[in-house]
């Protein structure tokens, strides 16, 4: 008894002391295998009393099972051991970067600014147009009731590539276009390039335009159209305080006009060099369509009315992200464009 | 328009100040465009003379002078100004003052000598500069007088950027009618004292006058016999005019501007011994030209307007006079005009001959048909205050049809509310159209209006609404956000929006650019397919003067521009239009909007993880498969100037071309000063924004069954062309076939290459088995092998 005793203690031990797979089924061979030590006893048995060979038997039994338990965990602790060193071997550096095929591209600041636009009017039920970008005179000027030779014609400092033929020098012939093929009411905005032969500091000779009609028989006044555009540059400007203003204007197409200002959104209204130490920046051109430019498409301007306004595309992008040099847009320098990503 | 605040204010005085008064008129609509102080502030400089004047001891370039400031003793001032004079007045600036340049006057010994003053320059006021040294003053300058007080210079220049409607706000007058319309303070009488009656003389002397047409409905004339024309023109007149932006010439014509600014009727004077016979007003002849007054010759077209003597032209009626004719230090007689020319007769005229004058760019905007005749009286009144004499009497020829004549317009109070969405009271209303000058008379609904002659603008009702709006106050207009009966916007499922096609690129890497539509002639030459010949008439350069047929010379220049900022791999697109002639249209040009795009550099962005390769053609490929989503779009070889001839191809959908894309060429590349070869394409955008509609289909039960077939042909074989066969035989349980390995080198000839292909077999019947997939792939290696001479490998 003693004696199995002290097998099973040294099984055990040896069974911790070894550290490979290899090394641990050879000492199984020892206490179980054909010849093993246990194997041997329970062989032995049959010279036992038979009174005693149940118990020593059974004793025997005992010993074998706590070994092979002993043996299986080891291998177990093994098996374990050896998949951690396999896994550390394998380790990565988490730290270096991830594997990009690409770097993202983004929208043009223009465009970014285009999409904000047609985002929030369309919200309004307002639907895109579009028109041509070389146009004839007659829809670029006449048919706004900017006749020939008015001093108006002269004020647009136009690119002309034959004669009667320019390259559009505003979206506003888009209106005209829009009501000639298209039932009443209307309600649309177009955007677009536009061109006026001026480049300097503060102009490019391309630039962008959203113009924006909506011709019905009912619910359009100046107190509407002061109350849409409002509404616009608030949510444009994402400020619900955001004040605004109306200022007389003139514009061959609309009577009566006015310009828009907006609280100057960098210093709050306070004054700073990019609103001329106003408070206000000039936004927008808009007003009611003048009822020269209906009578002519048999629109009736005692039924109908309308209203039009000229967003410069731009002018809002410099303002809402701080772009202080127009040029910059036509540039392209790709480390500019990179910051509207 | 230019002008001083305190001449305005000599013709009405309201309680607001400048800066009120500027904020009033902008709120008008008379935008107030720049407001700036004549000088600079500054204090204690007085009108000094000089009452002796000797040799500095120790210095050649400096004088001892002695300045009568108007005290007692007269001050010791040393003084290096090379035109100092004895007697002379100058501003003289006090000890304790501080100047605008920020210097500081102290009693100061110069080279020994002991100064207690300084003379000033205009330059040392903040004036502008007048010849050298220091500022002389007119004799009249009274000693010692606050220089601020003597040359007006507690003043404002305002500068109005008008509206082309308001040609009646082109005078002072005409802004003081304004501010009385917008303040209620009332209009200065001026003091036009004393009429000029004609004088009889040598038997009314002086040209007849006739009209010939409706460009000139009122013509004013008169003969003046001055005594001293060559007078100088007072200070006062002087300073008027260059605070309105215009020089001082003599004093006839100095006389004949300061009126037009004043009343806003532009005038001109002859001088009467370079006129010959009567005078006519009309329409130029062939061939007959003029020297003007700015030193030109002008050949006059039939559509200009001019006034004649028996000899010929002597001026552009409105524009500008003849240089024989005109007024000179020699003048004695002269004969002054005030005419009412219509704004056709003048429009585009003066843009057209490349001379511009205040006169035409009054005409072309419409003067007071009323005007003329008071204007002629002021001015001549002036002359003979100033320069002394005698006038003729003044001939008047007037054809009231070729006037404008005052329109009478009914204005409905109901219809002034339905357009402004607010409501004014009806007497606030009526009230408004009395002050801006018109006649109402009121009626049920509303008035009857008739404007005043000078605001040409007031034609329609819708004019007199704005009028309303305006006086009231733009300020005032409520905000009401419109009702709008709620309707969807139609919605095409089948279209991509710009921002949709913008994003897929975004994310394979390309940035968006947008580049000017006109172009270098050059580079489109070297560039497009088909270079434009849509040259501008007037380009801003020679670099932006063509319309664009491609966008890749936009492209190409972005390229260019980043490359030299050390930009590496460089991945572009750009949507917009291009540009061709086309007779067939209404307008005679095609303006189709398309896709382009460029990759220059590297497949990847470098990285350690990813191997460094150049970006090819069919990396680019890639990127328009992903674009297109019809099926059916072939590739075919393209043949274009400006890409490779074996790295290009024509995007064709039924036979078509919708796009193309390529290789730049090596000599193109080498144009554009490329150091390697990006790759370029451009498509129709109707082709990208196209988006498919989903049609269910049921989802097979069974599995596919798969096979790969590598077929070996000569090189010369397209592999596009054998897998459109191989797919056109396929039969309907065959669906899909895919080419997945081009393999050449060792085990295959030379000249040979084997292209691998996968093939899957759904049949949705049934579970496909191998016997049936041996059967498709043999009568597909089959009629690989009839059409390219292909064999198994």
């Amino acid at each position: 008894m003693q004696d199995l005793q002290q097998l099973q203690e040294e099984a055990l031990a040896l069974f911790e002391c070894l550290d490979t797979p290899h090394a641990l089924e050879d000492a199984k061979a020892r206490y179980l295998g054909k010849t093993g030590a246990l194997t041997e006893r329970l062989k032995s048995l049959g010279s036992l009393p038979h009174e005693a060979r149940k118990e020593v038997g059974a004793q025997i039994n005992q010993v074998k099972s706590v070994i092979s338990a002993a043996l299986e965990e080891r291998r177990q602790a093994l098996a374990k051991q050896q998949q951690d060193r396999e896994l550390s071997a394998s380790a990565l550096d988490i730290t270096l970067p991830g594997r990009q095929m690409v770097e993202r591209g983004g929208a043009h600041p223009v465009s970014r600014t285009l999409e904000r636009i047609e985002t929030l009017f369309h919200g309004m039920g307002f639907a895109v147009a579009e028109g041509p970008e070389i146009e004839s005179e007659s829809y670029n000027f006449s048919a706004l009731n900017i006749p020939d030779d008015h001093p108006a014609r002269a004020m647009h400092d136009t690119f002309y590539l034959a004669p009667g033929y320019v390259l559009r020098t505003h979206t506003s012939p888009v209106q005209v276009r829009y009501l000639e093929s298209h039932p009443l009411p209307v309600r649309i905005i177009a955007p677009g390039r536009v061109y006026r032969c001026d480049s300097d500091v503060t102009h490019t000779p391309m630039f962008h335009q959203v113009e924006g009609l909506w011709v019905a028989d009912s619910g359009i006044s100046l107190a509407v159209l002061k109350g849409l555009l409002s509404e616009f540059m608030r949510a444009f400007f994402e400020r619900k305080d955001l004040p605004t203003r109306f200022r007389p204007s003139f514009f061959p197409f609309t009577e009566p006009s006015a310009e828009m200002d907006i609280g100057c959104v960098i210093c709050a209204g306070q004054g700073c060099r990019v609103c001329s130490h106003t408070g206000w920046l000039e936004v927008l051109g808009c007003g009611l369509v003048q009822p020269k430019v209906l009578v002519p498409l048999g629109i009736d301007p005692e039924r109908y009315t309308g209203l039009a306004f000229g967003l410069g595309v731009e002018r809002l992008a410099m303002i809402r992200y701080g772009v202080d040099d127009l040029r910059t847009f036509y540039e392209n320098d790709l480390r500019f464009l990179r910051r509207f990503q | 328009m230019k002008f001083s605040e305190s001449w305005l204010r000599t013709w009405v005085n309201p309680t607001q100040t400048t800066a009120e008064l500027a904020h009033l008129l902008t709120m008008a609509g008379v935008e107030v465009e720049a407001m700036e102080p004549v000088a600079p502030l500054f204090e204690r400089v007085v009108v000094g003379q000089i009452v002796s004047l000797e040799k500095h001891p120790q210095a050649d370039r400096l004088n001892c002078l002695r300045v009568d400031i108007g005290e007692e003793e007269p001050l010791d001032i040393v003084c290096g100004a090379p035109n100092v004079a004895l007697g002379m007045k100058a501003p003289c600036a006090l000890v304790g003052a501080q100047l605008p340049g920020g210097m500081e006057i102290k009693v100061a010994r110069v080279r020994g000598v002991e100064s207690r003053g300084m003379m000033c320059s205009a330059k040392e006021l903040g004036l502008p500069e007048v010849g050298q040294g220091i500022l002389e003053l007119s004799e009249d300058a009274l000693v010692g007088q606050s220089i601020r007080t003597f040359l007006e210079l507690d003043d404002t220049l305002l500068t109005l950027k008008l509206t082309p409607n308001r040609a009646d706000c082109l005078s002072i007058r005409g802004v003081a009618r304004e501010v009385a319309a917008l303040t209620g303070a009332p209009l200065l009488a001026q003091t036009n004292s004393k009429l000029v009656t004609g004088v009889d003389r040598k038997g009314g002397g002086g040209p007849q006058i006739s009209l010939s047409d409706s460009a000139c409905g009122r013509y004013c004339g008169q003969v003046l016999y001055l005594d001293n024309p060559q007078r100088p023109t007072p200070d006062w007149l002087v300073r008027r005019l260059e605070r309105s932006g215009l020089r001082s010439k003599n004093l006839v014509v100095d006389v004949t501007n300061y009126v037009m600014l004043e009343l806003g009727q532009p005038l001109h004077a002859f001088d009467l011994a370079h006129l010959h016979g009567d005078l006519s007003v009309r329409w130029a002849r062939p061939g007959e030209r003029l020297l003007v007054l700015d030193g030109s010759v002008v050949e006059l077209m039939s559509d200009v307007l001019v006034v004649a003597d028996e000899q010929g032209p002597q001026a552009l009626a409105g524009l500008m006079g003849g240089k024989e004719s005109a007024v000179t230090q020699d003048t004695h007689h002269v004969f002054l005009e005030a005419a009412w020319f219509s704004p056709q007769a003048l429009a585009g005229r003066s843009r057209r001959m490349g001379l511009s004058s205040d006169s035409a760019y009054r005409f072309e905007r419409g003067v007071d048909p009323q005007g003329t005749r008071e204007a002629l009286e002021r001015a001549s009144q002036l002359l003979l205050e100033l320069a002394g004499g005698s006038g003729d009497v003044i001939i008047e020829v007037t054809n009231q049809d070729w006037l404008p004549a005052a329109t009478t317009v009914h204005v409905r109070s109901a219809r002034v509310e339905q357009l402004l969405g607010f409501s004014i009271p009806r007497e606030e209303m009526g009230d408004l159209l009395q002050r801006i000058g018109a006649t109402v008379k009121q009626v049920g609904d509303g008035w009857w209006v008739t404007a005043p002659s000078y605001r040409i603008d007031l034609e329609h009702e819708v004019d007199y609404v704005e009028e309303i709006a305006r006086c009231h106050g733009y300020e005032k207009i409520p905000e009401q956000i419109p009702l709008i009966p709620l309707a969807l916007l139609a919605h095409a499922e089948t279209r991509h929006t710009y921002a949709q096609v913008s994003q897929h690129l975004h994310d394979f890497g390309f940035q968006e650019v947008v580049t000017y539509s006109f172009v270098s002639a050059e580079r489109e030459v070297k560039t497009a397919r088909f270079p434009s010949t849509l040259t501008l008439l007037n380009p801003i350069s020679s670099q932006l003067a063509v319309m664009r047929s491609t966008l890749s010379i936009g492209l190409l220049e972005t390229l260019a521009f980043n490359l030299k900022r050390k930009q590496e791999n460089i991945k572009i697109f750009e949507w917009g239009r291009c540009f061709f002639p086309d007779s067939q249209s209404d307008l005679p040009y095609q303006q189709p909007l398309r896709l382009g795009g460029l990759w220059y550099g590297a497949r990847a962005p470098e990285q350690w993880g990813l191997s460094s390769e150049p970006a090819d053609f069919y990396d680019m490929k890639g990127v328009v498969e992903s674009l297109l989503s019809r099926t059916g779009v072939v590739f075919v070889p393209l043949q274009h100037p400006a890409l490779h001839p074996g790295r290009s191809a024509s995007i064709q959908w039924k036979g078509a071309e919708i796009g193309w894309l390529g290789e730049l060429h090596p000599t193109v590349r080498a144009f554009w000063d490329l150091p390697q070869a990006p790759l370029l394409f451009e498509l129709e955008w109707s082709m990208v924004a196209e988006r498919r509609w989903p049609q269910y289909q049921p989802t097979p039960r069974f599995q596919p069954v798969r096979r790969d077939l590598a077929l070996v042909v000569e090189e010369a074989v397209r592999a596009g062309d054998l897998l459109a066969v191989l797919r056109e035989n396929a039969g309907v349980a065959v669906t899909r076939i895919d080419l997945f390995d081009v393999y050449r080198g060792s085990g295959l000839p030379d000249g040979q290459k084997s292209l691998a292909f996968c093939v899957t077999i759904q049949d949705s019947e049934k579970a496909s088995t191998e016997s049936e997939l041996d059967l498709v792939c043999r009568a597909l290696v089959q009629v690989a092998g009839e059409r390219f001479g292909a064999r198994l490998r």
